[in-house]
């Protein structure tokens, strides 16, 4: 009973961590119909922007709790958020824009030549610059005093802090996304967008911007989910975005690809699937080597079974 | 109030409007007349900046429109409700009259509007809070014209409000037409039923494929023969 309230608890922050990348899938394909197949890459450039803040700040260590939690992890988490948004809305500007009415294969070529020049700018160019470390392999994460490698021990269940931080962060960001989707002028006009475009712009609202919003609050939330990594795994590097973007886009899809509650549900049943199948099923098909065939075949499951995801809509309208 | 100059518009290398001239002037309803096909549509999708033209001008009270964005249109006083209405349907009644206003900031303003919506067409007020999608052909039209008074346009643009209606939805349309007109909003409409829309017009202009054919008061057009033989489908 404590291993399977462990890997339920294991599960969730992972599958918290797959959530929060989610949600950026889910809100653009909702609003252009695109899977932005380069949003692993934004997660990823999210985790360097928020260790990049810490060399700049001068690689603080040794901290006091109030100087870390208050000023050291705050700003790590602003800079991966102006890395990731940054790097979003060029893409959607520069890569995506000008290929709106171009057939949909078009944007998803796009997208994969963005990931790949992405993983190589970080790889080849990071480095470089003076006072950064080598890029060309994993990067150690900054150890912050007082929460890296912390725990509380609640019932025979370990919670790392890095855990809570996850599940705190999904829970902070999906209510300030819903806030923002249902309450202020701009979430109407991405609502509005994403139903009918031209008729958005009939109502003087400028869909260009209501779309650039949307990969800027994808972005937000994948560069969350980027620091939630490195305080989780201890460090990062250029291909981490690849297959935490193959899963969190499996989660998009598995829960319904285009719906914000989807994508969590999706998140956390994905997450929770990997951990206890690396737990409960037996021999070698349940070792950790086996995790990522699990959560891929779970997709194929549901895609043959509920092409429209856990949450989606019946696909009516389809051909 | 509205002047269009030898506007072309194309899709591709198919010219639908081949350089057409007319003109709104204020307090008027005009009406553009003519078959599938004859660029009416294009002309107001144009006029609202959804579609670039090739060449031409559009003009609004001597500001230039033509090359304006759409939503950008939206503030210089025009309200476009389209073809087939195109509401927002997952959206209630009260949202989609809301993103009408979308431009405007005036709370008490909105505020007002709704109610003379409302107060307009009452089975919108009795279903606000009802998802659009749910609606009759005749409810979707009283909303689409909602929606685009809500911008409080000095000229509204209709495409096709009597689509597929009945005889009498279509006179409580056409009554409500000038209703908005006595108000004081310039309506410049796109119409298939040519009886309806020149009883109300000032002024007609026929299209064909794409040029104006003839022009007239929407009276002298009533009794013109080549109207009333291709759009009245009278036997003469």
């Amino acid at each position: 009973m404590d291993l399977f309230a462990q890997q339920l608890v294991n599960g969730l922050s992972l599958g918290a961590l797959y959530a929060l990348i989610a949600v950026g899938y889910t809100v653009v394909y909702g609003i252009v119909q695109l899977i932005n197949f380069a949003h692993g890459e934004v997660f990823m450039v999210g985790a360097f922007g928020a260790y990049t803040t810490w060399i700049l700040m001068g690689s603080p260590s040794h901290l006091s709790p109030g100087f870390a939690f208050g000023v050291v992890m705050p700003a790590m988490l602003l800079g991966g958020v102006v890395a990731a948004v940054g790097t979003a809305l060029l893409m959607e500007r520069f890569a995506y824009r000008p290929l709106r009415g171009a057939p949909r294969l078009a944007p998803l070529i796009s997208a994969i030549g963005l990931s790949i020049a992405l993983q190589e700018a970080v790889r080849l160019f990071y480095g470089r610059i003076p006072g950064f470390p080598d890029s060309r392999r994993a990067i150690p994460f900054p150890v912050i005093d007082g929460f890296t490698g912390r725990s509380w021990q609640v019932a025979g269940v370990t919670i790392q802090y890095s855990t809570a931080f996850t599940l705190i962060a999904l829970l902070v960001c999906t209510t300030l996304l819903w806030w923002f989707v249902n309450r202020t002028r701009m979430g109407r006009a991405m609502q509005a967008t994403s139903q009918d475009p031209d008729t958005s712009r009939l109502m003087g609202i400028n869909v260009d911007r209501a779309i650039a919003t949307a990969f800027a609050v994808g972005a937000a939330l994948a560069a969350v989910a980027g620091m939630a990594h490195g305080l989780r795994y201890n460090n990062i590097d250029f291909q981490m975005g690849f297959m935490a973007g193959m899963k969190a886009f499996t989660a998009a899809v598995l829960g319904g690809i285009g719906n914000v509650n989807g994508a969590v549900v999706g998140g956390l049943v994905l997450g929770v699937v990997e951990a206890m199948a690396t737990t409960y099923i037996p021999g070698q098909f349940g070792s950790s080597a086996w995790k990522d065939v699990w959560a891929f075949a779970l997709l194929i499951l549901v895609l043959v079974f509920r092409p429209q995801g856990l949450l989606g809509a019946k696909a009516v309208d389809r051909a | 109030m509205l002047e269009v100059k030898d506007l072309v518009v194309a899709y591709g290398r198919v010219q639908a409007v081949k350089g057409i001239s007319f003109s709104v002037e204020e307090g008027q309803i005009v009406s553009l007349l003519g078959t599938n096909g004859a660029g009416k549509t294009t002309t107001l999708r144009t006029i609202s900046g959804l579609i670039k033209p090739v060449s031409g001008e559009v003009w609004l009270d001597g500001e230039r429109l033509d090359g304006t964005p759409a939503h950008a249109i939206v503030t210089r006083g025009i309200a476009h409700s389209p073809e087939g209405r195109k509401l927002f349907p997952r959206m209630s009644v009260e949202d989609n009259l809301l993103l009408g206003a979308f431009t405007r900031r005036d709370h008490a303003g909105i505020k007002q509007d709704l109610d003379r919506v409302y107060a307009l067409f009452p089975v919108l007020g009795e279903r606000r809070q009802q998802p659009s999608g749910l609606f009759s052909g005749g409810e979707q039209q009283m909303l689409a014209m909602g929606r685009a008074m809500m911008s409080r346009p000095r000229l509204l643009m209709l495409d096709e409000p009597s689509m597929g209606l009945s005889p009498i939805m279509t006179q409580t349309i056409m009554r409500t037409i000038a209703e908005l007109r006595a108000s004081g909003t310039t309506v410049l409409l796109v119409e298939q039923n040519a009886q309806a829309a020149l009883t109300l017009s000032d002024k007609g202009y026929v299209l064909e494929v794409g040029r104006i054919m003839f022009t007239d008061t929407g009276e002298a057009l009533l009794r013109d023969d080549r109207v009333r033989r291709t759009y009245l489908g009278l036997d003469l």
